[in-house]
């Protein structure tokens, strides 16, 4: 830190100048505080909120009451939390082989014009608001599934959208992850001859292989998330589903429907779909970290 | 290979038929040249020193030669490059089969992220050796010659990341070995390395040379070692802001009797 060269500053602007490095640490610090005391303070809403009916009914009643009827005192969350597991596991299921191989022609077989070009398509895909892909799903993909099997609201329905949203996450992330492999692999590879297709599975997956679980991860979160979208084409009907064709509805799609007209027990309720979903969340963010960690 | 040469006395190397002839190649990076103009040939069964400054294009004109250029974008090659009968640079060229028979080490030893086996039996399959007895004999075969057998012949499903600079390069060396190429390019195989293990991968490629009848060819930094292991001798220098090749000849003229003025202040050690 060098001295002040005028002799006019203010005490406080040189002291400023002397210490302008730990200023700035210390306002990034205050601003990652706030970011973190606001997280914690929506976990302790949430407790808050769904404390009233957890001490009146108890964990259980959630997951053994007869249906979700809470304006008579039936809190089963069991049908929509296979909802929500179901769209996702599909949706995951999709969109990670099709994310990863997008990824792996863009990087590998695509030519450079091309790859650039269906980057920037992927990236657009991962920019368009949820209600637009929900719209789309509503007045297009609905009346196909119709067609294929009434109502067309349906689980399927759910699982496609998800698909087409959460496929540019692991799409970028993956091709993120190749784009560290470092580049003496893949030129050591060429130069001994080897297959494109020997070195992707040899080498270029099992290195960028925690990179590509914290895209599965990440897309799962989106996925479990999602609520406009998914809303717009599930159907809505609080079942556990027999078949693809049947219409489910999610945890996050029960809150968006019932909170405006929620009370007392069952508001409280729905806080707690939102505890659990947020727990979920939780857990995903934790297991990232590990990964990342064991890199 | 024909011919076996024991010693490195000039009458039984210039008598020796040209393998690779070069001529007139270039190799421009966006329009921006690397090296111009450059023409010569290669002898079987010797050891080529290419020596020069940094960024005279040592690289780029080695990778001319196992057409990894091709895959550098906006990198554009001109000339010609005859590899016995073969030439090197038409289109229509089998790189897969071509990368087979020359083989690289480069400067940063770059094994693959797997066991120090699989590094070898991986490429093996690649290049269709189904049988695994047949591998597993190949695996110890190039690993004793490289001298790392006794070192890992214990811990061969290790990662290969878990071994020293000096192995990892050796174990390069043992994985380019096993597809049995007849050529070598080496791109300062040794700068990355320390002293004694710069060393024993000097010896490994001028013994491997003798007991394979390898034709090498060697970019290297060091002067002293381009002295002791090669035959054959060329500087690359930066003239008008392109690569050029100053000067080839056998490696006794090269340092002993230089003709070029460059050459000469190079290898004093008042140039470059
Ligand atoms: N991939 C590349 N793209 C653009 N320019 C390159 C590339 N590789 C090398 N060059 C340039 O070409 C010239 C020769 O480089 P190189 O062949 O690596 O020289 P050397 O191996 O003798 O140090 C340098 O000026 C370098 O900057
Ligand atoms: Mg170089």
């Amino acid at each position: 830190m060098s001295k002040p060269k005028t002799l006019s500053q203010s005490p406080l602007q040189s002291w400023f100048t002397r210490h302008k490095d730990q200023c700035l640490v210390w306002l990034l610090r205050g601003l990652a505080a706030i970011a973190g005391a606001i997280i914690l303070l929506i976990l302790i809403f949430l407790i808050k909120e769904s404390l009233p009916v957890l001490q009146e009914v108890g964990i259980k009643a959630f997951f053994q009451d007869r249906a979700w009827n809470p304006v008579e005192q039936s809190y089963n969350l069991v049908p929509m939390i296979w909802g929500t597991g179901l769209t996702m596991f599909g949706s995951v299921l999709l969109a990670t082989p099709l994310g990863i191989l997008s990824a792996i022609f863009c990087h590998y077989y695509a030519p450079q014009s091309i790859a650039i070009i269906y980057r920037r398509l992927i990236e657009l895909l991962a920019g368009i608001p949820s209600v637009v892909y929900g719209f789309w799903g509503l007045v297009v993909l609905v009346p196909m599934i119709n067609r294929l099997h009434p109502p067309g609201t349906s689980l399927l329905a759910g699982i496609c959208i998800l698909t087409l949203m959460i496929l540019p996450t692991i799409a970028l992330v993956a091709d993120a992850a190749f784009a560290e492999i470092p580049q003496e692999y893949l030129l050591g590879a060429k130069a001994m001859g080897l297959s494109a297709s020997g070195t992707i599975w040899h080498i270029v997956i099992p290195t960028a292989k925690s990179g590509l679980l914290i895209g599965v991860i990440l897309e799962t979160g989106r996925a479990i998330g999602e609520t406009m979208a998914v809303l717009m084409v599930c159907g809505n009907v609080v079942q556990t589903p027999d078949s693809i064709f049947d219409p489910i509805r999610t945890l996050t799609a029960n809150i968006a429907l019932e909170m405006a007209y929620a009370l007392g027990n069952h508001r409280s309720a729905l806080f707690v779909s939102g505890l659990l979903l947020l727990m979920i969340i939780i857990v995903l963010a934790i297991a990232t970290e590990l990964i990342d960690q064991e890199v | 290979m024909t011919k076996s040469i024991t010693n490195n006395s000039q009458s039984s190397i210039q008598d020796l038929q040209p393998l690779i002839q070069i001529q007139q190649l270039s190799l421009s990076y966006k329009n921006k040249p690397a090296f111009q103009d450059v023409t010569f040939s290669i002898p079987q069964n010797s050891i080529t020193a290419i020596v020069g400054p940094s960024g005279c294009g040592k690289s780029s004109f080695l990778t001319c030669l196992n057409r990894l250029s091709d895959l550098i974008p906006n990198c554009q090659v001109s000339g010609h490059i005859q590899l016995g009968t073969v030439n090197l640079l038409s289109p229509k060229i089998n790189t897969t089969a071509l990368r087979r028979r020359i083989g690289m080490i480069f400067q940063k030893p770059n094994p693959f992220p797997m066991s120090i086996k699989k590094n070898i039996v991986f490429p093996l399959k690649e290049h269709g050796f189904a049988n695994a007895q047949e591998r597993e004999q190949i695996v110890e075969e190039v690993l004793t010659d490289v001298g790392l057998w006794s070192e890992v012949k214990n811990r061969l499903e290790d990662s290969a990341m878990s071994l020293s600079g000096g192995q990892k390069q050796r174990l390069c060396l043992a994985r380019a070995l096993a597809l049995k190429p007849e050529i070598l390019l080496m791109d300062e195989p040794c700068s990355a390395l320390d002293p004694i293990s710069s060393g024993i991968v000097e010896d490994l490629i001028v013994r491997l040379r003798h007991k394979y009848h390898y034709t090498i060819i060697i970019v290297t930094h060091n002067l002293a070692q381009a002295k002791r292991i090669a035959d054959y001798a060329g500087l690359f220098w930066v003239e008008e802001g392109c690569g050029r090749l100053i000067e080839f000849g056998t490696a006794t003229q090269f340092f002993n009797a230089p003709e070029h003025e460059l050459t000469k202040a190079y290898i004093q050690g008042t140039k470059g």
